[in-house]
């Protein structure tokens, strides 16, 4: 082993304390909360959690792109716009996926 | 969405989750060969696939080991980036904290985004049984979480012949963003999506990815606010 790789002991606990720590925060809710009944206001704000989550996960990763650097793109901005755009008039997933991902190849190809 | 009706649920979580199978491949692809070039073993890729489930994480936490950042460090900065997955875990307890203590272990292992997303989607306006979103749920993890397992030991397998520079960083957000379209019904969810963004913009610079947290908890707030207020004004004055 020389000095650049990751030992062997650490890469074990690293998977490990990942995969159950991982399926702590999944089953934390599931798991205590089961079949017993949520008050009304858990579960107005539970309904929102989807709608409000994935637009925060994404959102960063839109205007600050990892492939370049971190500095705004505006073909991926584009090809974000365009998905959404799609997403949200026609309710169609695939639709949007396919919109997307052929703005996104085409801006890449015509720019770069 | 495919129509509904004859289908099984779980037939129809399986097309619904079909489309995904164009971003899992790679990334888990993309996954194994990091992995073999971070000096993994095809075997301890492999693992590292099955026992975490969990593709941002995953990336993170071999970044840090790369960078022999303190094991402790690289565990509890992954798993911050997977806090998310706790209010996942509360999202679905409404809908499926009846099955038994077993199924629940199966949710909670295969909850990942593109999963927790369909379900999210799909069952708070179905007539379906705590049971039947459960055939659905894990129709949806058939093309999802079992390609995910299999991509990566391709990746580790084929290693460096495999090119890993075609637009790949953008699969996740375009994937997100066609399934946040179609759950925006309500003035309440998009107040929640908006909010959720903004204040995620806002809180990037948060350290452990938290500004993720932030902004979902702010966006669920937003939701919730306006739901309250349209339905006090529905109400007979």
């Amino acid at each position: 082993m020389n000095g650049n790789e990751i030992a062997t002991s650490t890469l074990w606990i690293v998977i490990f304390g990942l995969g159950i720590g991982s399926f702590a925060l999944r089953i934390v809710f599931l798991g205590l909360i089961g079949d017993r009944a949520l008050p009304p206001w858990v579960l107005r704000h539970l309904r929102y959690t989807a709608a409000a989550i994935l637009p925060a996960l994404v959102a960063p990763l839109v205007v600050w792109p990892a492939a370049t650097d971190g500095e705004p793109d505006p073909v991926r901005l584009f090809a974000a716009l365009a998905t959404f755009a799609v997403a949200f008039s026609f309710r169609n997933v695939l639709a949007a996926m396919i919109t997307g991902a052929a703005t996104l190849g085409f801006g890449l190809w015509l720019f770069s | 969405m495919a129509a509904r009706g004859v289908k099984s649920p779980y037939r129809q979580g399986v097309l619904d989750a079909l489309p995904f199978l164009a971003v899992v491949g790679p990334f888990g692809l993309l996954f194994g060969v990091v992995s073999r070039e971070a000096g993994l073993t095809i075997f301890e890729s492999l693992s590292f696939s099955v026992v975490v489930i969990a593709g941002a994480a995953q990336f993170t936490a071999l970044q840090l080991m790369s960078d022999h950042a303190p094991t402790l460090v690289a565990v509890a900065s992954a798993l911050a980036i997977n806090l998310r997955m706790a209010m996942y875990s509360a999202s679905m307890t409404p809908h499926l904290g009846h099955l038994p203590l077993w199924k629940r272990c199966f949710v909670a292992y295969f909850l990942v985004d593109q999963t927790y997303a369909l379900g999210a989607l799909n069952f708070e306006r179905s007539p379906w049984s705590a049971a039947e979103k459960f055939r659905y749920f894990m129709g949806t993890v058939t093309p999802v979480c079992f390609p995910w397992y299999i991509s990566t030991l391709i990746g580790a397998w084929a290693g460096s012949a495999i090119p890993t520079d075609f637009g790949l960083d953008f699969a996740v957000p375009i994937a997100f963003l066609a399934m946040v379209g179609p759950m925006l019904r309500t003035p309440a969810h998009m107040a929640a999506a908006f909010t959720g963004a903004v204040v995620a913009l806002l809180a990037a610079g948060l350290p452990f990815n938290l500004g993720l947290i932030v902004g979902g908890l702010a966006g669920m707030i937003a939701g919730a606010q306006v739901e309250q207020r349209m339905e006090r004004e529905e109400e007979p004055a």
